[in-house]
């Protein structure tokens, strides 16, 4: 942000009662001494400003985020990026829901299903996309998606995508197997106590809609997807809750198959364990995004997001996470590692991979994720 | 002019003054909170509705689901204190007859307090993992050939249930037993009764009150727990506490995780009242130190 947009801002939350004058006086101050002498006092100055909480999904993927795009936005701007992990959105919502105004702010959510549930309940911002230049480098198709639920306006920047295919120790499980039975390996009762499965209802509805041949986005007979959902608990030797959880008990070997997350997989392949990912027809695809809660400080957060969607940020932080980037490949060299990612789509259009239809699923939401629960314990 | 009395009448209060303000706003707030949450309802959206409606408590009493989860709670919870209980009992008697190195002994004790519970319930995936100390050492030995599978089951939440659970119960049987004075039992043996008689009709009754602190501090705590079943338990494990972890977290039903949070409270409540009426609860604090 430059010196004059910044004294606007400064400016208009002193007019509006925001800032007190002694407050607006120092930062001024802060500021035209760091433009007098510039570093290192350019960093204070701008830390006047703020800071801004960011919540991911920890592991690999939040230190990606934190080597590659918060210290360096920290470095260039003397703004405090405070991260937090969360397990899943569910429990995310739970923690926003309880929160005050303001108390968090930037949030690594999976594509439109949770862009749509926290839109609903009144939780988004609306982003300036002109604070955003580098939003033209991202797949349009991603932002429209986004965008249309929300009225034209944008409360979230896409980022990153993947798939949550199935992933087998190649051990016990050949490729030509995984290949031929896909979602079918999570009920082979031969691998009875070795499969393991995320605890999480979408993902164990999709896959039983697999298993069943149905529609993961229009089951017609889910007394046969909570049929296999059972039948997979009861060959499952354990549900994971978290991606360190996913790596470790395949790692491990305590389990043979489960599904997973491509970029989790992928890592598990670069650290040398012989593990396998195969994506099934209809596979759960998802696009993840960076939602500005509201209540957030937007001047800030609107910064941090273009930085992170800045080309070599964007190609670093997908380096390091193991998930291809929002960016559009049409429009970006994105390098030599990520057209090797699983789910990478080098033509920009994504038509290859199925997303959860938000209203379809949160439509439905109340009644399967209670049905979930007790199906989970064995009834 | 206040007087002596009137003064002396008010200090007590005076001094408890920050600790029931302190009830107050951290427990009987929030516990107020949370009952009138209980009768809201939620949204399909998430969102909630206010009002007076009893739909949860009528799905949290009636629903024979949360019965038998709370049943089952109830078991566990039960076995984890009788395994604390028998195990914890001779350590404590040891610890108590124990005169050069019960400072020592009793700094062991505390030690698993210095380590989250946390790390301490996933320490035994690396103990009893196929890939753990115990199955290595099982493998290298070459009394197995494969590994076994031993976690991710009751079993596995027992033991961590007891892993946590154990010090509290040596803790307050200690407390009990060190409070014995130690002629009855040589009175006892003087008069013709064995080691055995003397512990069976002397000891062990005077040390009941500490037996039943701890027993009633583990059953508590155990019933309570949620991140036990989480860690080390399969698919079906689940405790009453998850329940009210997933209403709460995943389903984002708050007035539904709220009946069945006061639901759990009612019934540990119960006991603890129960306890307090036969026994008193001045031998837990005793074992509190």
């Amino acid at each position: 942000m430059d010196h004059t947009r910044r004294y606007e801002r400064l400016r208009e939350r002193y007019l509006n009662g925001g800032l007190d004058r002694r407050s607006f006086l120092g930062l001024i101050g802060a500021a035209g001494l760091a433009y007098g002498v510039r570093t290192p006092f350019a960093g204070h100055a701008l830390a006047a400003a703020g800071e801004v909480r960011f919540d991911g999904w920890g592991g690999v993927v939040s230190e990606a985020f934190r080597k590659h795009a918060f210290d360096p936005y920290t470095a260039k701007t003397g703004v405090t990026v405070i991260d937090g992990t969360f397990g899943g959105g569910d429990e995310y919502l739970s923690r926003v829901k309880a929160g005050q105004p303001g108390e968090y702010n930037i949030a690594h959510l999976s594509g439109v299903f949770d862009y749509a549930r926290y839109h609903d309940l009144g939780l988004s911002s609306e982003l300036n996309r002109a604070n955003i230049p580098n939003l033209d480098y991202v797949i349009p198709k991603l932002v429209t998606v986004l965008s249309d639920y929300s009225g034209g306006a944008l409360s979230a920047v896409p980022y990153d995508y993947g798939t949550t295919g199935i992933a087998y120790n190649r051990k016990h499980i050949s490729d030509d197997e995984a290949k031929a039975k896909g979602a079918s390996l999570l009920i082979d009762e031969t691998r009875k106590g070795k499969i393991g499965g995320w605890a999480d209802w979408r993902t164990r509805i999709w896959m039983a809609a697999l298993q069943t041949g149905q529609d993961p986005n229009n089951a017609t007979d889910m007394d046969a997807v909570w049929d296999a959902i059972r039948k997979h608990r009861d060959l499952a030797l354990k549900y994971w809750g978290s991606g360190a959880e996913l790596m470790s008990l395949l790692a491990e070997e305590e389990i043979y198959v489960t599904e997973g997350w491509s970029g989790r997989i992928y890592a598990l392949q670069e650290q040398g364990h012989d593990i396998g990912y195969v994506d099934p027809p209809n596979g759960y695809g998802w696009q993840e995004c960076l939602f500005v809660i509201k209540g957030s400080p937007m001047a800030e957060c609107e910064e941090l997001l273009n930085f992170m969607l800045d080309p070599a940020t964007s190609i670093a932080v997908a380096e390091g996470q193991n998930y291809p980037p929002a960016l559009d490949p049409q429009k970006v060299d994105l390098g030599a590692k990520i057209p090797t990612l699983p789910a990478f789509d080098p033509t920009g259009t994504l038509s290859g991979l199925t997303f959860a239809n938000p209203a379809y699923w949160n439509g439905n939401e109340q009644e399967w994720s209670k049905t979930f629960g007790r199906v989970q314990k064995g009834y | 002019m206040a007087t002596v009395e009137t003064r002396e009448a008010r200090q007590p209060w005076i001094l408890l003054a920050p600790a029931l303000t302190a009830v107050a706003l951290l427990l009987l707030v929030p516990l107020a909170f949370i009952a009138v949450y209980s009768f809201w309802l939620r949204t399909a959206t998430g969102a909630d509705i206010a009002g007076f409606h009893t739909d949860n408590w009528a799905e949290a009493l009636s629903d024979p689901f949360y019965r038998d989860i709370l049943l089952g709670t109830l078991r566990i919870a039960a076995i984890t204190t009788l395994v604390c209980a028998l195990a914890g009992y001779p350590a404590a008697y040891f610890i108590a007859r124990s005169k050069a190195n019960r400072a020592i002994l009793l700094l062991l004790l505390m030690l698993p307090f210095w380590v989250s519970y946390i790390i301490r319930t996933m320490s035994w995936i690396n103990i009893l993992g196929v890939s753990g100390a115990f199955n290595s050492a099982l493998l290298a030995m070459g009394v197995i050939g494969q590994p076994i599978q031993m976690l991710y089951n009751e079993a596995t939440v027992i033991l961590g249930l007891v892993h946590f659970l154990l010090p509290f119960m040596v803790l307050n049987v200690y407390v009990s037993l060190e409070g014995i004075d130690e002629t009855l039992e040589q009175a006892a043996n003087s008069l013709g009764a064995t080691r055995w008689q003397a512990f069976r009709e002397v000891t062990l009754p005077l040390s009941l009150p500490g037996l039943a602190a701890g027993g009633l501090l583990c059953f508590v705590l155990a019933a309570g727990t949620y991140i036990t079943p989480l860690v080390l338990g399969g698919p079906t494990d689940a405790m009453f506490a998850n329940l009210v972890f997933e209403a709460i977290i995943t389903q984002l039903d708050w007035p539904l995780g709220s009946a069945l949070s006061l639901m759990l409270l009612a019934i540990l409540g119960a006991l603890v009242a129960l306890y307090n009426h036969f026994v008193g609860m001045s031998q837990i604090a005793r074992g509190f130190g």
